[in-house]
């Protein structure tokens, strides 16, 4: 199956410095420079304090399983041959938490609370996704 | 303004068949059950002043609500359709009692349906399957709706020591009670076993563990408390009605295994001046057999991570101490997309008439509770008979 069919994200206006990084392998996050709040995803505002005053800052790629499964049952043919695959909530060192796969691991091995790294996963010359693996 | 409490009642309550009906659209389902209603409430179709419906996946309309009162002929004063996935019936009601409460209007008819199951074109229900979540930051990892269910799972059993046996116990209920009910999709007892040897979608979650596909509609007629007793059927009385909306995506949530249920309850448990020892009978949303745990946790029904023991010990059965999903909820008696908890709504109105057929002795109370999205928007209603008023 063709990459191409996988789910690709539909890039904004909003979201191209943080999808460029993850192209160039860093990982951005959000910074208030009101409140100091952290978040992912990119927004307009800090959705603590709805300032608009918001720095990139690198994340530095660690954080813990907060929650996974593994898939059984592949959304589309296009993920068939990811069989079983891992979906996860990673809450990064920094705070926030995203939803992504945990790779190179044995699934059933997984457990809530592991520490987790970032890993790499080019899917198109233009997206490169943000995943994680064993620390 | 003033307390919603017992302001409004609900007059007339019907269900179309459900399950698999293909010889129905989701546009002839909602009109059906639409009809049905006003027929029980033994009214006029000119009576309905006010209408509300949810749009069908498998036949939406820009308008939808317009549509069903041009396909019906009717001209309300108060006319939408709202969608806030599963807890979509909930917030229509208590957005109705308001409208009436506030003079807007003084009959209104919430008619929902959808053919999820026969109406969907192949590449409509694909396009679902395959692109769940946030399309930048969930979507491209190949997650599931069950997939956003499961996470919940984990986490609860990881927090408090929950098993699959206690989340099997959920969808073992469901169809025991389902098993009385003439009208479920799906009547084949089943027992713990039977689940956890079921297909595993996303684990912890089997096949068993998630509700069904089904094509359905149901409607209800509301209307002010002063003119409920104008009609034939018993009233049921809106003590109590409160919503929570705390998230739309899962990896957002501020908690996996505390929901924005804990701030709906409490707001209609307020209004109605009841707390959830005076339920006697509960309708809880079941697409996925942990959701209906964190329900009964956060809706006060049992101690925050003890709800798996209080399924497992059959408190949810017949004679237990919350009789809940007597009619088999959306894992066993049909799950028609966001109008499934129409079902529970019509299903929470006969236990409150005496006429369910898995009829709880002597219910005067019932409660009502929906969610919808990933755990994202929560509604609870709190119904009462004439006593309770
Ligand atoms: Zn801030």
């Amino acid at each position: 199956m063709s990459e191409a069919q996988r789910n690709l994200p539909p890039v904004t206006v909003e979201t191209r410095p943080f999808w460029e990084a993850c192209r160039d392998g860093r990982l951005l996050l959000q910074q208030c420079r009101g409140c100091g709040h952290r978040q992912f995803y990119p927004r307009l505002v800090c959705s603590q304090c709805l300032g608009r005053e918001l720095d990139w800052i690198e994340a530095c790629g660690r954080g813990q399983v907060e929650s996974f499964t593994i898939m059984r049952q592949a959304i589309s043919p296009a993920y068939r041959n990811d069989l079983p695959y891992v979906v996860a909530i990673i809450r990064l060192a920094e705070g926030p938490t995203m939803l992504s796969n945990v790779i190179d691991c044995d699934p059933e091995a997984l457990q809530i609370g592991m520490d987790v790294e970032l890993r790499w996963a080019t899917v198109t010359d233009e997206i490169t996704l943000p995943k994680f693996g064993p620390a | 303004m003033s307390s919603l409490r017992a302001r409004t009642a609900i007059v007339a309550a019907a269900d179309t068949k459900v399950g698999a009906v293909p010889e129905m659209s989701a546009t002839q389902l909602c009109v059906d059950a639409a009809c049905r209603a006003i027929e029980a409430a033994g009214i006029g179709k000119e009576q309905v002043d006010g209408l509300l419906t949810c749009n069908a996946m498998a036949e939406p309309y820009m308008y939808h609500a317009e549509m069903i009162a041009e396909y019906l002929q009717i001209f309300p004063r108060y006319c939408m359709s709202i969608g806030a996935g599963g807890g979509t019936t909930f917030a229509l009601v208590h957005h109705a009692a308001t409208a009436i409460a506030n003079g807007l209007c003084d009959t209104v008819l919430i008619a929902t349906a959808d053919a999820m199951r026969s109406g969907l074109s192949k590449e409509r229900a694909f396009a679902l399957m395959s692109s769940a979540g946030h399309p930048q930051f969930e979507s491209p990892y190949g997650p599931s709706i069950p997939a956003f269910y499961a996470l919940i799972a984990q986490a609860h059993m990881h927090a408090y020591g929950t098993t699959p046996e206690q989340l099997a116990a959920v969808a073992v209920n469901a169809r025991d009670y389902a098993s009385r009910n003439p009208a479920a999709q799906k009547r084949e007892p089943i027992t713990i076993d039977d689940v956890l040897a079921s297909r595993m979608i996303a684990d912890p979650l089997h096949v068993l563990d998630c509700s069904l596909v089904s094509d359905g509609g149901a409607a209800i007629i509301l209307t002010s408390a002063e003119r409920a007793r104008d009609f034939p059927g018993e009233p049921v009385y809106l003590l109590g009605a409160g919503e929570g909306h705390s998230h739309e995506h899962i990896s957002q949530a501020r908690s996996l295994t505390t929901s924005a249920a804990v701030e709906s309850g409490q707001r209609a448990y307020t209004m109605a001046g009841l707390g959830p020892r005076d339920i006697d009978v509960a309708e809880l949303y079941d697409c996925f057999t942990p959701v209906l745990l964190i329900e009964l946790e956060d809706l006060g029904f049992c101690d925050k991570g003890a709800a798996g023991e209080f399924v497992l010990a059959g408190e949810l059965g017949p004679g237990g101490s919350l009789p809940t999903n007597t009619h088999g909820g959306l894992l066993a008696h049909c799950h028609p997309g966001n109008p499934g908890s129409m079902f529970s709504l019509t299903e929470a109105v006969r236990q409150l008439r005496g006429e369910s057929c898995n009829q709880v002795a002597g219910a005067e109370v019932a409660l009502a509770h929906a969610q919808g999205g990933i755990m994202s928007s929560h509604a609870t209603l709190i119904l009462g008979t004439e006593a309770t008023r």
